[in-house]
């Protein structure tokens, strides 16, 4: 065990991971000479080579698509793309062709890539730099959209997605590069589909991923203080979604949060919402409640867009509301 | 070439004609469903092209796939079965006319959305090189897909990192009913390669011999290391863009006149001409292709339903 930042946690996985196999190789705008914009493949370039630590041009599209055609023939890509933002330039990719191709060619074709990226906001940088759309990408089938929100699981989950046959968009956040935790040292797998309970209490549930587990855990420390005891279950990935720890939960505390980052319509608590009553209704003592963003395009301001996210304090008054 | 290589390029062009005339039929009965984009006219192009790969070269095309998959190798079975939805198609009757592939004779699709392969071939252009592997990848692709994004990405890619890559347009003149001088800035396709620095050339699709030779030598080019090259290839669809096309943009006058460079009489009047074969010859070869997809119209007919409980197989290869 070591304590590391995301930052520190994801690299390392990548690196361990490139060692380990010779087929694994990374592709995206600056990930090479730079050493990545956020720092995470500084050193892999001058330690791996040009040709493992492959800068591109800006076209996300090429970098997506390459990615599936070298898989195809039998490598292990991890295609980056610089922010979430850019993935709607490679959305025919992303959606529309590497999870189509296993099942559209009756299983002849498989595509083991990892799309590495990063979304959030929270940081200035105005209405098309700074979304959560990670619903979006967890409709497909064929795809599995996983999103860590601890260093450990960071690794853990990098690892188990590079050495997956399917395509995995992983989602990284930009706030939590710098968070800190502690990590298991070497090979360490989390498996892909698992959720899993970051701390346990019996009043209320809290379902919630990525930055906002972190937002959680704030809040479940404050209503602690007060003799509330919140129990979180951290979705780790959004397909395939794995509702077996939700629904236990929720058989315990019957009372339900669900945290997301992104807008509230047609999100990931919505579709958390859906299955808790689908599967569970009986024994909900309250309405679900979900925090979420704002249902504006983020704006500059830092006032403005702090105002717009989802606060700590949203989630201290959603679990209030249901008790 | 040897005889035989002539006869059987003669082969693969009718029985893409007959394969092509058959599922015409087929889907006026309603026995294909979805979109049916037909290769008669353009048999040539791929038949003189693929004859010119090593069977380790990849070849990825777009929705018209039916003829490039008889060209790789695929039997008209199997071809068949799959447009009628089968379980013994070529891709278990999941994909239907637009997603045929057999990844073991390198044939990789089959792919539907108007340029979107494109960046797959520069993918696997690089996953081969760096697993040192001698293939090259052909990419095909319509004169339509000049005007999309990925093409352009794809391209400057595929030179930036100087790749193994042959990408050839099959330019029919429109894509769907917009004629080329319509929708092309660049009439002339292949000059869109000299912006990525790209050797070009074209040729007369409509004579597979031509399309044979250009393809033997570019392919040889890109292979011992010249980086990626363009070829165009001029061609003409007989039919409409697919089935239920009603043609309003095209004379017919134009359509006949076009006919008149059937590409499998100009190489049929070839071989007699040249001595290669005779008559009787090229009599029996047609022969045997009517009977081939015959055969294939009754496999397909016969063969069973894709079962209810495979639904769900192969969205994921993980198996948990």
């Amino acid at each position: 065990m070591a304590t590391l930042t995301m930052r520190q946690a994801i690299s390392q996985a990548l690196w361990e991971e490139m060692e380990r196999d010779e087929k694994v190789f990374i592709l995206g705008e600056e990930v090479g000479v730079w050493g990545g914009t956020y720092a995470v493949t500084k050193g892999f370039y001058d330690h791996f080579g040009a040709e493992r630590v492959r800068d591109t041009p800006i076209s996300e599209a090429a970098i997506i698509g390459a990615g599936i055609g070298a898989a195809l023939t039998g490598m292990r890509p991890v295609a980056e793309l610089m922010t979430i933002n850019f993935a709607f330039s490679a959305m025919e990719h992303i959606v529309n062709e590497a999870p189509k191709l296993h099942y559209m060619f009756n299983g002849q074709m498989t595509v083991p890539m990892v799309i590495r990226t990063v979304g959030g906001g929270g940081r200035q940088l105005g209405a098309t730099h700074s979304q959560t759309p990670d619903a979006i990408f967890a409709h497909f089938p064929g795809l599995k959209v996983v999103a860590p929100g601890t260093p450990a699981d960071a690794k853990g989950l990098l690892k188990a997605a590079i050495r997956s046959n399917d395509p995995i968009f992983f989602i990284e956040h930009a706030t939590l590069y710098q968070s800190r935790g502690e990590v298991p040292d070497g090979d360490y797998i989390v498996p892909i589909g698992t959720s899993k309970v970051q701390r346990e209490g019996k009043d209320v549930t809290i379902v919630t991923y990525s930055k906002m587990l972190e937002s959680s855990l704030k809040a479940a420390e404050q209503l602690a203080k007060e003799g509330i005891e919140v129990e979180i279950v951290d979705l780790r990935s959004l397909r395939p979604l794995d509702m077996g720890p939700v629904i236990e939960s929720v058989k315990k505390t019957n009372r339900v949060i669900v945290a997301e980052e992104g807008w509230k319509s047609y999100g990931v608590g919505a579709e958390v919402s859906a299955r808790i009553y689908e599967e569970a209704f009986d024994y909900m003592d309250a309405p679900i409640k979900r925090v979420a963003q704002k249902e504006v395009p983020l704006p500059y301001n830092a006032d403005l867009e702090q105002l717009a996210l989802p606060q700590v304090e949203d989630i201290i008054a959603a679990v209030k509301e249901v008790l | 070439m040897e005889k035989s290589e002539y006869l059987d390029l003669y082969r693969q062009m009718v029985e893409i004609r007959i394969l092509e005339e058959n599922a015409m039929e087929l889907y006026q009965k309603g026995k294909i469903g979805g979109f049916l984009h037909l290769y008669i006219g353009q048999e040539a192009v791929s038949t003189g092209l693929i004859s010119a790969r090593r069977p380790e070269d990849n070849v990825i095309t777009a929705y018209r796939d039916h003829g490039v998959a008889i060209n790789c190798g695929l039997s008209a079975n199997e071809i068949m079965a799959e447009l009628l939805g089968k379980a013994t198609g070529c891709s278990g009757g999941r994909g239907g006319s637009m997603h045929m592939a057999d990844v073991t004779k390198n044939f990789w699709g089959g792919h539907a959305v108007v340029g979107a392969h494109l960046p797959l071939a520069v993918g696997m252009a690089l996953g081969d090189q760096l697993q040192k592997k001698s293939g090259i990848t052909i990419c095909m692709f319509g004169d339509g897909a000049t005007n999309i994004g990925y093409f352009h990405e794809a391209l400057n890619l595929s030179k930036v990192w100087e790749l193994p890559v042959l990408w050839v347009c099959e330019n029919n003149h429109y894509g769907m009913g917009t004629a080329v001088d319509r929708a092309s800035a660049v009439p002339e396709i292949r000059q869109k390669a000299a912006a990525y620095n790209m050797p070009s050339d074209s040729v007369d699709g409509m004579d597979v011999i031509k399309v044979r030779e250009i393809s033997e030598r570019m392919i040889a080019e890109v292979r011992a290391g010249s980086g990626p090259q363009f070829l165009e290839i001029l061609t003409y669809r007989f039919e409409g863009h697919s089935m239920g096309d009603p043609e309003r943009y095209r004379k017919k006058d134009e359509v006949r006149k076009w006919k008149e460079s059937d590409p499998i009489g100009i190489y049929h009047k070839y071989l007699v001409s040249e001595k290669i074969a005779k008559e009787s010859e090229l009599s029996k070869v047609e022969a045997a292709c009517e009977q081939i997809i015959a055969e294939a119209v009754q496999f397909a007919e016969s063969s069973p339903e894709p079962a209810p409980d495979t639904l769900f197989d192969n969205i994921y290869a993980d198996k948990n």
